[in-house]
């Protein structure tokens, strides 16, 4: 039982979103996370976003090398080739 | 494993001089060492030489390479090692701050006023503002990716460097702290800020958006 003095403010909770999600919380404190998330909507809605925001950020096309680029550095290692 | 295995077979490439190799090799990183050189120099232009240097320092050192570390971490450390040298040469101060102790400067996640005052007699620090859930739809646009982009763009580099190896490219949390030399308390202190930033921006979109 986690008692009201114990009990995170959503103010506190959303700083340990990332530590929560690293799975870096000490066991103490992940009991508390989740107690609170349990219990409000809001925090609860705040975690979605989160987790849908590193979603979205994993289907995000990756920078890719430009082909000038690519064309000098093939031309580099042609060069190191050479010696 | 099977990772091990490949980078073994990629260095035996490499060694025999294997263009193709080479090239895998270029695309798989170049992006990326653009990205970490931004920590260290003030323009894309100079983090693009910086990332050719490097690759020039991975292939005269190739032959010497005894495989202690992952090729990928080696490569970043080159990369390091040329971007300080490069930052210093130019008389810029190296953002030691940023990227050492971050958690000296404390920055919050949400702004305060979202919040009731840590004194309130009833909700202490709870939400004044609460977030609305986001409609999927506007999440799945293509306007919607564009924001993300740019909420990324719009970090500093430190935290820009670190969300996009761990969240666009999937790179593990040690395998970013071996790339960038960081403790593993900041690179979740770097993380956390990137991702609370671009959480905002996307609330912030949405809600735009939605009215």
């Amino acid at each position: 039982m986690i008692t009201d003095a114990e009990q995170l403010s959503c103010q506190e909770l959303v700083e340990l979103v990332t530590d929560y999600l690293e799975d870096a919380l000490p066991e103490e404190e992940r009991l508390r996370f989740e107690d609170h998330i349990s219990r409000c909507g809001a925090c609860t809605i705040y975690l979605e976003q989160i987790r849908e925001t590193i979603s979205l950020l994993g289907h995000l096309p990756e920078d890719s090398l430009s082909p000038e680029a690519e064309r000098e550095l093939l031309e580099a290692f042609q060069g190191w080739k050479r010696g | 494993m099977a990772e091990v295995a490949a980078e073994d077979k990629l260095l035996a490439a490499l060694r025999a001089r294997d263009e193709s190799a080479f090239r895998a090799l270029v695309r798989e990183y170049h992006p990326s060492l653009v990205r970490v050189a931004r920590i260290y120099v003030p323009t894309r232009a100079a983090a693009e030489d910086v990332a050719a240097e490097t690759w020039l320092g991975v292939l005269n050192g190739i032959d010497r390479f005894e495989g202690r570390s992952s090729l990928r971490t080696w490569i970043f450390r080159i990369l390091t090692n040329i971007a300080k040298t490069r930052a210093v040469r130019d008389g810029r101060t190296l953002p030691f701050s940023a990227l050492a102790d971050p958690a000296r400067v404390p920055e919050a996640a949400v702004d305060a006023d979202r919040f009731l005052d840590p004194e309130h007699p009833r909700w202490p620090g709870h939400w004044a503002l609460k977030p609305e859930p986001w409609p999927e739809d506007a999440l799945l646009a293509a306007e919607t990716r564009e924001r993300l982009a740019e909420a990324i763009e719009a970090l500093p580099a430190t935290q820009r460097a670190v969300i996009s190896l761990r969240d666009v490219e999937g790179w593990s949390s040690e395998e970013v702290r071996n790339a960038l030399d960081l403790s593993e308390t900041n690179q979740r202190v770097l993380l956390h800020r990137a991702r609370s930033k671009v959480r905002a921006a996307l609330e912030e979109y949405l809600n735009e958006a939605g009215t």
